[in-house]
């Protein structure tokens, strides 16, 4: 029998960027901006998009995909708000792809929104893998997870334009240095935006829904530029 | 075929996705996501070299990828029972993380995940390497083609 040896040099995700690619391609097209929201389980994730959609009702039209182990609970909540939510379901799955992207995006009218915000499926790894076709990952991270998770996660905290920091009304009764976090994660990423927030007292969500609305814009701006084109 | 050697002379061999639950708390089914990608790739590869059987497969791996290397060999030893790759070893490559200054261009090796410049102390978010998850080389054997050889 030959043995051989045979050159192979591929990427073991190139399935999954190129459906990421196709997806941003979509979003580009109609115009809208696109997050892809990640934290660990309980950070707040479904709360931030509450305060969101409460925050831009009126100004922008919104809508949100569900990413969860199991149930339809959190999707529910947000339809609650009368916010379009499509709920994908991962069977034990740890994180989203951009197939499951890409299925789920056929329910929505992209022409008609503004904006679309992913809740990934709560944890600090995996999502930070796989590329969804979004144009910035935003990353929550509560008090009550501790100030050291920077050191232990570090693609999530590389890879996120945004971190929020939630939770800060409970910062009177634990032990978590905000300004240990923001030392950290700098030196993982110095071109981070960090918004410290309470979802609870809506404390913070100001400078967030702020920061939000200039990206949609800057979105809009350079599709209109490549209209004139 | 009924394959003996799933996952090769893997220390966790004998060990169960709840073992490995234990010991790596951020849940398993990632690599194994990671781990089905590759038999797609180590497959299509081993039919298009018409291999009967591949016994070496060399990946690179970045520092800074999600990917815990011993979970993966796990992962792939359980799915690739009954494949051509049954009882394949991994050898995984630790590529390190490299980033390049916009400012000065100077590459340099991000150590303790400090992602900015040593010349300019500026943040850096140019990675030339670290996120790799890449397959390499195989080797293994070819089925004999008639006469040829
Ligand atoms: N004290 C406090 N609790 C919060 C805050 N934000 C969210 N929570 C609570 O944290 C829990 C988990 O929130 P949820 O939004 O479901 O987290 P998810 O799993 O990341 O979507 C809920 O009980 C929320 O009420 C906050 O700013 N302060
Ligand atoms: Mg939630
Ligand atoms: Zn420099």
């Amino acid at each position: 029998m030959g043995q051989i040896e045979v050159p192979v040099v591929r990427n073991i995700l190139q399935a999954n960027e190129r459906l990421a690619a196709s997806n941003r391609r979509r979003f580009q097209e109609a115009g809208i901006y696109v997050i892809n929201l990640m934290s660990s389980p309980g950070a707040g994730k479904t709360s931030l998009l509450e305060k969101t959609i409460d925050g831009l009702a009126g100004q922008l039209r919104m809508a949100v995909i569900e990413g969860d182990i199991q149930s339809s609970h959190d999707a529910e909540r947000i339809r609650t708000k009368g916010v379009q939510a499509v709920q994908i379901n991962t069977e034990g799955g740890c994180h989203l792809d951009a197939n499951m992207i890409q299925i789920a995006v056929e329910s929505l009218e992209l022409e008609n929104l503004d904006v679309l915000i992913i809740e990934n499926v709560g944890n600090l790894v995996c999502p930070a893998e796989f590329d969804l076709g979004e144009h910035d990952k935003v990353m929550i991270l509560s008090v009550t997870e501790g100030d050291d998770k920077p050191l232990k996660y570090p693609l999530m905290f590389q890879l996120s334009s945004v971190l929020v920091i939630n939770k800060v009304d409970l910062l009177p009764y634990i032990h978590c240095d905000v300004q240990l976090i923001r030392e950290r994660t700098r030196q993982l990423n110095g071109n981070q935006e960090i918004f410290e927030v309470s979802c609870t007292s809506g404390s913070g969500m100001d400078l967030w829904l702020e920061w939000l609305k200039k990206k949609v814009q800057g979105v809009k701006d350079q599709l209109s530029r490549q209209g004139e084109a | 075929m009924p394959c003996f050697a799933a996952g090769g002379d893997h220390p966790r061999q004998g060990g169960s996705l709840n073992d490995l639950n234990s010991w790596h708390e951020d849940s398993i089914v990632h690599e194994l996501s990671i781990a089905q990608s590759l038999l797609e790739i180590v497959l299509e590869e081993s039919r298009k070299h018409r291999m009967t059987k591949v016994r070496v497969i060399r990946l690179q791996v970045g520092e800074l990828a999600a990917v815990v290397p011993d979970s993966l060999m796990f992962c792939f030893g359980m799915i690739s029972e009954n494949t051509v790759a049954c009882g394949a070893i991994l050898e995984i490559e630790a590529v390190p993380v490299v980033a390049r200054c916009s400012q000065c261009q100077l590459m340099f090796e991000v150590e303790n995940h400090v992602f900015s410049c040593p010349e300019c102390d500026v943040p850096v978010m140019d990675l030339v390497s670290g996120r790799d998850l890449s397959v390499m080389s195989m080797e293994g054997e070819r089925e004999e083609s008639d006469g040829a050889d």
